[in-house]
């Protein structure tokens, strides 16, 4: 935050109106109202993501290729509901939403699926498939989902102008879209699930002590199945929400980077449920008040990247703290 | 459609050049992985070190003294990441994306005033009558240092890792960084040299592509380079030959892709794009048998009290 | 309790101290959302000239505000609110993405402004403008025409969407007027700014004999790239590039906003502002043509600024019968001049271009 100070003065602008643009405006200023809503918005694929990814890393199954499940997600959920345009009726949503989460499920599936048989390494793997869906997205917004009525240019019809497969704001002008919902439910199956359930026992003991999680009777292979599959699916769930509510439309470049910001998501959270609400919040306000700060304090777009960096770093590093405080406690106990 | 138009000579002579970048970001993140240390922020390293070998070298006039300022600003940044996860124990995986974000912002501050400047120019060896000899000549002794340079330094990766003692420690603290403390050797302090050898290579790599490959500054022109050298390492299972190969393997893909469209071969673009990425896949489920590959305490946090 | 309540005072006061000194300043604040950084060197930083001389025109009377590297979707939906709220009267939109987003904010703010860029969509607050850039292509396929040895002109595009299209088929017509021999060999980056690409896609292109490069891509990669290969001419896109004059860069088309965009802030200041659909080519300015360098025979250079002339005064019209479209068929008869619809849209190559339009 210091250093963040500096950097501001350094590039000529007043630290304190920056700083409290960024985490003050979009809270309690004046136009809050709008703002606050917008944090959802903005918060929930990312809380979305998260969760399921803390899933897999609790257990130490690295699946960093969430970007390529929202967007296979986003497409899948997306195909179903311009196949039945202009059909109206109330069964199109509910199946666009089993399709997102199909098409996130099965795109995670690939590196589960090669692990537990060959083996291979599930970060590579994972990774790469994202780029495979970016050309894939690319290929359909370009060709097959094309709007027909388009004049010829790249993207899909708008689904905010197809009553049936529009995910709406619940309130209109709150925000809660079906994604926040999602994702509030996400946070409170993953607390149980971790707290609670054997399963959340069998994914913690693995990551801490793959061995000892073998002798307790933990099927390894069914573990990588279920945490990639859920990362996916919850990745698939938020492209399509996205896709269907606040973005409308396939684009070419329809993803923003939500499924890479969610890994650090999980991360600064400290891969606890609770703990990543907050993180996912926390990012959400320095997109959102780095927006302002730019529009309204003529900062670079660059110059609020580096804040957030700075700002990551920092809370990083507070991990020294979980660390030595884990060393503390068994000094004591000595 | 007609295929011969598509020279032969002049397509490997390209995809050399397109690949150097990667080989050097590549081999950089190789080292730092055989010391157990997982970097994902590839991508800011190698931006930064694109903008300040292109300042530099603008400044001075001398592309040569822009690589190793590129060098310095890439180490430069991989300190920080040193600083988090080896002496805040932060998790690897999250700070290497915060430095990728880091470093991408903070080379769009610092590339401001470079925009629309032509760099100096780092001229092509003369390797006098070799230049001449049919084929082969075109290929091999048209390039620049750089380009040899990143060569030269897969070999010596490969030798030092191999052969020298220093090479061993390397791959012992990569392996087991408990037994290697318990040898006595300093982990944390060999961690962090190899990841600023590896900051160092990724600048490098970046400063290959704004001073030589395009050349020119522009914001976010790695454009993803730093991503898919990530990816080499694994496909190469750390292995410096074979990093060698898939740097070409990726690097001419592109070439080719470029040069079917140019000879007017219909193919859809976006599928022949995944191809890297399909291949690569695939190289790995094949490599997959080959079990020792990875190195044993990769991405651990290493505390000596624990 | 207390603490709350104190908390939103402040917060109220703040708010309402905000607003009465913007109120105070009376100025006319105009928004711009940008889809890259303005330092692209290219799109964004040719729209954000434009706003430099929207502030130079007026000075004092105007504040101009812009977010860069905007993404397309519910993010520039977001910015524009944001700017909408802050108090903007006029917001211009610098993408095609940006239309959906811009026509919803219009919506929920039906007295501030908005302007999109190569949209298609208006409202009775939104107004669309886009430039004639297919005009510029006819001078450079003239010029080009007259200047390949090789007779193998390299086109990089972005993306296969009408617009880069009608830029080929306008390049070309005119290329196979003054060179019958000549061929294109068109490559697609599906990308709008990537240097690393363009510049590989213009080795590519240069390798396989063109030499002359015409880009529908931002970055200057490709005339660096052109320079590095020597004897190779390209033309500056979106913006001047005069850096690399007077070769490989012997001319521009240089997207020139700021005539458009002072007449428009100027309009929303006196109130007589009403939604258009703007497509203007080099007459009112909007497309200008870059100099003509001393590469370019003299001969050509005259006849390409005679046929800029006559394009801009409305007498000739780049897309004149009688042409054919690539299977053979009739487009245009013997002086029939192609409506703006059909150009809008075009999805087609003209007769002789090889190669199929990607799908």
């Amino acid at each position: 935050m210091f250093f963040g100070g500096l950097l501001f003065v350094a590039l000529g602008k007043d630290p304190v109106a920056a700083i409290r643009t960024i985490f003050y405006e979009p809270l309690f200023g004046q136009y809050a109202f709008y703002y606050r809503p917008q944090l959802l918005v903005k918060g929930a694929p990312l809380v979305l993501i998260a969760i399921g990814l803390s899933l897999g890393f609790k257990a130490g199954i690295w699946n960093i290729g969430a970007e390529g499940q929202y967007i296979m997600g986003a497409l899948f959920g997306a195909g179903v509901g311009l196949a039945f345009y202009p059909y109206e009726a109330w069964f199109v949503f509910p199946l666009m939403v089993a399709a997102g989460a199909f098409g996130g499920w099965i795109w995670a599936m690939i590196p589960a699926f090669l692990k537990v048989r060959f083996g291979t390494n599930e970060i590579l793997v994972s990774l790469m498939l994202v780029y495979v869906a970016e050309q894939f997205l690319a290929s359909m917004s370009l060709g097959l989902m094309k709007n027909p009525e388009g004049f010829g240019f790249p993207g899909s019809r708008n689904l905010q102008q197809y009553e049936s497969a529009f995910n709406a704001d619940l309130i209109e002008g709150s925000g809660m879209h079906w994604g926040v919902v999602a994702a509030l439910i996400a946070v409170i199956f993953a607390y149980v699930l971790l707290s609670k359930h054997r399963l959340g026992f069998a994914i913690r003991v693995t990551g801490e002590a793959p061995r000892a999680a073998r002798f307790s009777g933990v099927n390894p292979v069914r573990l990588v199945l279920f945490c990639m599959g859920m990362s996916g699916l919850l990745a698939g769930l938020a492209g399509m929400f996205e896709v269907s509510g606040p973005a409308g439309q396939v684009t070419i470049d329809f993803n923003v980077g939500y499924g890479f910001t969610a890994i650090i998501v999980a991360f600064l959270g400290r891969l606890h449920p609770v703990g990543i609400l907050l993180a996912g919040g926390l990012m959400a306000l320095t997109y959102i008040g780095g927006d302002i700060a730019q529009s309204q304090l003529g900062l670079p777009a660059a110059a609020i990247q580096v804040f957030q960096g700075m700002l990551l770093f920092f809370l990083l590093a507070l991990d020294m703290l979980t660390h030595y405080r884990l060393r503390f406690g068994t000094a004591e106990v000595v | 459609m007609d295929l011969s138009v598509i020279n032969p000579v002049l397509f490997v002579a390209g995809f050399l050049v397109a690949a150097t970048p990667l080989i050097f970001a590549a081999i950089g993140e190789l080292i730092a992985e055989k010391s157990g240390v997982l970097n994902l922020g590839v991508e800011g390293m190698m931006i930064t070190g694109a903008i300040c070998g292109f300042a530099v070298a603008v400044e001075t006039g001398s592309p040569l003294i822009g690589f190793a300022a590129a060098a310095g600003g890439g180490a430069a940044l991989s300190l920080l990441f040193a600083f988090l996860t080896q002496v805040t124990l932060a998790n690897q995986v999250a700070s290497g994306l915060a430095l990728t974000l880091f470093g991408l912002g903070l080379s769009a501050l610092l590339g401001q005033n470079y925009v629309g400047i032509k760099p100096p120019r780092l001229g092509d060896i003369d390797f006098g009558p070799l230049a001449d000899i049919p084929v082969l000549g075109p290929v091999l002794f048209t390039h620049d240092i750089i380009l040899y340079l990143g060569i030269a330094l897969v070999a010596a990766t490969w030798a030092v890792l191999k052969f020298t003692r220093a090479g061993l420690v390397l791959r012992a603290v990569g392996e087991s960084h408990d037994a290697a403390h318990a040898l006595g050797f300093k982990v944390k302090r060999i961690r962090t040299l190899a990841i600023m050898f590896g900051g160092a290579c990724a600048g490098v790599g970046g400063a290959y592509i704004s001073l030589i490959r395009v050349p020119q500054w522009t914001e976010g022109m790695t454009a993803g380079v730093g991503w898919i050298a990530l990816a080499l390492v694994v496909f190469a299972s750390w292995k410096p030959w074979r990093l060698l190969l898939g740097a070409y393997l990726f690097g001419g893909i592109t070439q080719l892709q470029l040069n079917l469209q140019g000879a007017g071969v219909a193919i859809p673009v976006e599928y022949l794009a995944m191809s890297p990425y399909l291949i690569t896949i695939l190289v790995l489920v094949i490599l997959s048998r080959d079990k020792s590959a990875a190195p044993a305490s990769l991405g651990r946090i290493f505390h000596a009290s624990s | 309790m207390k603490l709350s309540a104190l908390l939103t005072g402040a917060a109220l006061a703040l708010g309402l101290a905000t607003t009465a000194s913007a109120d105070a300043h009376s100025k006319t604040k105009v928004g711009f959302v940008f889809v890259g950084p303005v330092g692209d060197g290219g799109w964004t930083y040719e729209h954000d000239q434009g706003r430099l001389a929207v502030e130079k025109e007026f000075g004092d009377a105007v504040e101009t505000v812009y977010v860069e590297n905007v993404a397309e979707g519910p993010d520039s939906e977001r910015v524009m609110t944001q700017m909408a709220l802050d108090g903007a009267k006029l917001i211009f939109t610098t993408s095609f993405g940006y239309m959906d987003p811009t026509i919803n904010v219009a919506k929920k703010f039906p007295d501030v402004k908005f302007e999109h860029a190569t949209g298609y969509k208006r409202a009775d607050n939104v107004s669309t403008y886009s430039a004639r850039f297919y005009e510029g292509r006819a001078i450079q396929g003239h010029i080009a025409g007259n200047m390949t040895e090789s007779n193998i002109i390299g086109y990089i595009g972005s993306y296969p969407i009408p617009e880069v299209i009608r830029g080929i088929n306008s390049a070309y017509i005119h290329a196979k007027k003054v060179n019958p021999d000549v061929q294109f060999k068109i490559v697609w980056a599906y990308t709008w700014f990537d240097p690393a690409k363009e510049a590989d896609a213009a080795k590519v292109l240069i390798e396989q004999g063109a030499d002359v490069i015409l880009q529908h891509t931002d970055s200057t990669a490709p005339q660096a790239a052109a320079q590095e290969a020597g004897n190779v001419i390209t033309f500056g896109q979106a913006s001047d590039m005069a850096q690399y004059a007077p070769k490989p860069r012997v001319s521009s088309i240089i997207d020139n906003w700021a005539p458009y965009y002072i007449a428009r802030t100027k309009a929303v200041m006196d109130g007589t502002w009403t939604s258009t659909d703007t497509w203007d080519g080099i007459g009112p300015g909007m497309v200008g043509i870059g100099e003509i360098s001393d590469a370019v025979p003299a001969n050509v250079k005259e006849e390409a600024l005679a046929m800029k002339d006559k394009i801009a005064s409305g007498e000739y019209h780049p897309f004149t019968g009688p042409v054919k479209k690539q299977d053979g068929s009739d487009w245009l008869a013997d002086g029939e001049v192609a409506d703006d619809g059909t150009l809008a849209g075009m999805n087609f190559y003209v007769e002789g271009i090889e190669g199929t339009i990607p799908q």
